[in-house]
């Protein structure tokens, strides 16, 4: 356990740098990248160039692709896919927001009220994603099968009919909407947010809250105050930890969608692995990049937390 | 420990540390530290006194000159090559070997097998033979410490460094420790140099003291020497506390130097004073807190001739227990400080009272006026 | 009155485990349904009780086979991103060097790029290269994604480490080699251990970078999303129930060993 719960989240905030010394030997640095850097440039950056070029190519699958510099095919997968863009967007964000509701409780939970359940809980959280993520995924068909207690439960309270007129579901069922795939896409991504979170919450001293509380401060108040703001960048990492993969995800959408809920990954895939229609796959999956590289960078700058790996 | 032995004597020439950004954090520097003597670099914090140190450990490359371990030139050979072993800043002790392995570490690295009696020795000889299977953070600050100590011993180096070794520790335990390793090096003979930023500390435990600053050495000498014969404010003042006083030389007769400060005259004599003393020429005159007498100034007529004297009123005053410390106004210098014992106290002195500070001028030094005068104060170690 | 206060004092607590509910809940219906005897081909209703399921773990065609596949491209991907990501790390922290900050936003974009435009580029390169899609490109593409969260963990670890720890080797006679070995290894353990559990679960349960590169290779998560289209096996909630319980039991373990092995130093 010692070493899952000290791992820092990936994407979680860490102390400024100190410089480091200089030491003999000047070139060992470039060995020890050489080998890792080579690795990330020819399987993650090249690639990222081989699909730009991708993007801008036209032919069929039997001539071959050529470079044509034809840039109408990210008009044409925009206007054409734009509502599954859209849809990406809104999905991840919900689930976004609903992980940060339900994930503080928790991550609050284990870093100040647990006591000796602090690890047991801790474990709990982790050890799900040693079940196949698919497989939990495909547990949500059952959870929220038709006529299943949980989808009877909201008919009872009158849920369903709010979340109808909303359109997030439609009669009476919750499985095949857009409900069930924010469902799951919160409840997959969870532990992305509760892990940072429980991480800048746990560096947080206790006294502080008690120093709050001394200059008459409500508990409200203190948190308001204090809590949350000393926690922020476990928030920021959390949020994009969360919010990146769900906005290309095509799981959730496949699993526990309809037609009606295809997400822009879900393009994606079908344009690559089954149409194969690279040139607008790869066209896609560029704007895809470009607009959350662009969002992340904009919510970074605007919370001023820039230091993150 | 024969005299002839010399393999312990610490040797730096000219050496001096400039680090990439440009900072100069020592300046040419000359200094020997005889074989088994206790050697200790006092200064403040950034004062270079740990670069010079680090120097001598190997761990950092000096920018020039050189460094001699008797008469074996070690400039350029790295710290695990050098017959020179480390006490750490707060210990270094590798947190994932017990202590019996932090101590066996280096009789280890240079392949001797069976370490099992020496260590046990090592450890007996610090007390800390029943923890040898602990971790280093199950144990208190003060063992910590002597395992630290414990691992660089074992190695019998020529010569031991010291990095603050106590800084860690609470202040009784601080005088406990530097007992100890004073008792340690005289029974070791092992030549020491211990870097602190604690003037008492120093002074306890070291024969011979360099007191740094900016990274140049502004004394060496004995604690003694040192405290009664400062050559700079910037000592007077870090070693303890003087009282400084602005003054002018008057005449000079029978080797004493008469000076003018504010209305009256005080007597230097002249062995104390290696500065020009032409007449109108300014001075610095020092004396020590303890020095000073205090008598009321109802009873001004009772003082001995020849003692030289001031008149003032009692700032403050609080009581310390041994002694009383009072702070005194008067017209040749602002805030006037005088230590008395608490032997007879004078129930009128008390703030407010008119009081006469008179003292032997055998204690009196003098200073070279061009120096800044508050130099050293407020770096000063409160102990 | 005092319900109140209890309720608005432990709101936090009771919101918590409400959360921990949700993020149990499947595991919980994966385990009981790892029990159920299903009518059809898929496994989404409740029949009937049977351990069947649990008696012959590797009775669906295909199952094992692509475990033991992603059992296989887990441990080497572990293996190499360990490897490749511990010697950033080191150099990251223990070096100056020019380039810092390319190689820093290299090792960040993997972590906050989606899976899918990863895939998708990644994919096109080995169609450009004409490569035989298969074990090898998953590999590949595996050790790719899990390099910047080894290097992630490992930095955390080695920046917190005092630096005259080493020093200390050092003086105390320990070559460079001795001191990587005896005292920076030791000690960057946990982090290394950090990033390579890590490394083994993205790895393992990885799929859509995998369902891009893999060809005709199936591993398990893919047999499972393939079982979804044409119906799930109960052994899926078999190994699913398996691999979480004893995830559990491992954790426990070690930290009951860890807890008493503290208590008999103190």
């Amino acid at each position: 356990m010692a070493t899952l719960t000290e791992a820092p989240p990936p994407l979680s905030p860490t102390a400024p740098e100190k410089k480091p010394p200089r030491r003999r030997g000047r070139l060992t640095p470039y060995w020890l990248l050489l080998p890792g850097i080579l690795w990330l440039l020819v399987f993650f950056a090249l690639p990222m160039i081989y699909q730009a070029s991708t993007s801008v190519q036209t032919g069929s699958l039997e001539e071959g692709y050529k470079v044509t510099w034809h840039f109408a095919t990210y008009w044409d997968a925009l206007s054409e896919y734009w509502p599954q863009f859209l849809r990406s967007i809104l999905y991840a964000g919900a689930a976004t927001i609903l992980c940060l509701v339900l994930g503080y409780p928790l991550a609050y939970l284990i870093a100040f009220r647990a006591g000796r359940w602090r690890n047991l809980i801790m474990v709990l959280v982790i050890a799900p994603f040693f079940t196949s993520f698919l497989i939990r995924t495909l547990a949500w068909k059952t959870i929220l099968a038709d006529g299943g207690p949980v989808v009877g439960a909201l008919n009872t309270l009158h849920v369903l009919d709010v979340t109808n007129w909303l359109g997030w579901t439609a009669g009476d069922r919750v499985l095949a909407t857009p409900l069930a795939v924010v469902c799951g896409l919160t409840y997959n991504f969870l532990p992305f947010m509760i892990l940072p979170l429980y991480t800048s919450l746990e560096r947080i001293d206790g006294r502080l809250h008690e120093a709050a509380g001394d200059l008459y401060a409500k508990p409200v108040t203190t948190f308001r105050r204090v809590t949350f703001p000393l926690s922020m960048p476990g928030v920021v990492s959390g949020t994009l930890l969360t919010f990146i993969p769900a906005a290309g995800d095509y799981v959730n959408a496949e699993l526990l969608g309809s037609t009606d809920t295809r997400m822009i990954g879900n393009v994606i895939q079908t344009q690559f692995l089954r149409i194969l229609d690279y040139p607008t796959a790869a066209a896609l999956s560029f704007i895809l990049m470009a607009a959350i590289l662009l969002m992340v960078t904009f919510y970074i700058r605007r919370s001023g937390t820039e230091d993150l790996v | 420990m024969t005299t002839t032995d010399n393999s312990g004597d610490v040797r730096l020439s000219g050496i001096s540390k400039t680090y990439d950004n440009g900072f100069t954090a020592v300046h040419p520097l000359d200094l020997t530290v005889p074989q088994g003597s206790f050697f200790a670099l006092l200064g403040a914090s950034g004062c270079g006194k740990t670069t010079t140190l680090r120097m001598i450990a190997g761990l950092e490359e000096p920018t020039t000159g050189t460094v001699h371990l008797g008469d074996q030139e070690v400039t350029r050979l790295p710290p695990y090559k050098r017959p020179v072993n480390t006490v750490f800043q707060s210990y270094a002790l590798f947190p994932h070997l017990d202590i019996f392995e932090n101590v066996a570490f280096g009789l280890r690295r240079r392949g001797i097998k069976s370490v099992k009696k020496q260590v046990e020795d090592m450890l007996e000889l610090v007390q800390l033979g029943e923890q040898a299977r602990k971790k280093p953070h199950q144990l208190s600050g003060g063992q910590q410490q002597r395992v630290a100590v414990a691992r660089a011993l074992i190695n019998t180096p020529k010569v031991l460094l010291l990095d603050e070794p106590l800084g860690a520790l609470d202040l009784k335990l601080r005088r406990q420790m530097q007992l100890e390793l004073k008792r340690i090096q005289t029974e070791v003979g092992i030549t020491f140099v211990h870097v602190t930023h604690d003037q008492e500390e120093a002074m306890t435990m070291a024969d011979t003291v360099a007191v740094m600053n900016a990274g140049r050495v502004e004394q060496l000498g004995s604690p003694t020497d040192l405290y009664e014969n400062p050559q700079t404010t910037f000592v007077a003042n870090f070693l303890g506390t003087s009282n400084l006083i602005e003054a002018e030389v008057d005449s000079k007769s029978g080797g004493e130097i008469v000076l003018k400060a504010g209305g009256g005259k005080l007597v230097l004599p002249e062995a104390r004073y290696a500065g020009p003393t032409a007449t109108g020429g300014r001075v610095l005159v020092g004396v020590r807190p303890e020095k000073i007498t205090l008598t009321h100034a109802d009873q001004a007529g009772e003082i001995p001739e020849g003692r030289n004297r001031i008149t003032g009123t009692i700032a403050d005053s609080s009581f310390i227990g041994v002694s009383t410390q009072y702070v005194i106004d008067s017209p040749v210098c602002p805030e006037f400080e005088v230590y008395a014992q608490n032997i007879d106290r004078d129930a009128r002195l008390v703030p407010g009272a008119e009081v006469v500070l008179h003292w032997n001028p055998a204690h009196t030094f003098g200073l070279d006026a061009a120096q800044d005068i508050d130099a050293g104060i407020q770096e000063e170690a409160t102990v | 009155m005092a319900l109140v206060n209890w309720l608005k004092r432990n709101l936090v607590v009771i919101a918590g485990l409400i959360t921990l509910g949700y993020l149990l809940l499947p595991n919980v219906v994966v385990t009981v349904f790892s029990f159920n005897k299903p009518k059809g081909r898929f496994n989404y209703q409740w029949q009937q009780f049977s351990t069947d399921a649990w008696k012959d773990p590797c009775g669906v065609v295909g199952m094992c086979g692509s475990l033991s596949i992603s059992l296989q491209i887990a441990f080497w991907a572990t293996v190499g991103a360990t490897v490749l990501g511990s010697m950033i790390a080191f150099a990251l922290v223990r070096y100056r060097f020019r380039a810092r900050g390319t190689v820093n936003s290299l090792i960040f974009l993997p972590m906050a790029m989606p899976e899918v435009v990863m895939a998708a580029s990644l994919l096109t390169l080995f169609l450009n290269l004409g490569a035989q899609l298969g074990f090898w490109t998953i590999l590949i593409a595996h050790i790719m994604f899990c390099l910047s969260f080894v290097v992630v963990a490992v930095k955390a670890r080695v920046m917190s480490m005092d630096p005259r720890l080493e020093e200390a080797a050092r003086d105390l006679y320990a070559s460079p080699v001795q001191t990587f070995l005896r005292v920076t290894l030791p000690i960057a353990a946990p982090g290394i251990a950090a990033g390579a559990l890590l490394s083994f679960a993205l790895s393992f349960d990885d799929f859509i970078i995998t369902n891009f590169n893999a060809g005709s290779t199936v591993t398990f998560p893919m047999f499972v999303w393939g079982s979804a289209q044409r119906g799930t096996p109960v052994q899926i909630n078999v190994i699913g129930t398996a691999m979480f319980l004893v995830a559990v039991l491992l954790v426990l373990t070690s930290m009951v060993i860890s807890n008493r092995r503290n208590k008999q130093k103190a």
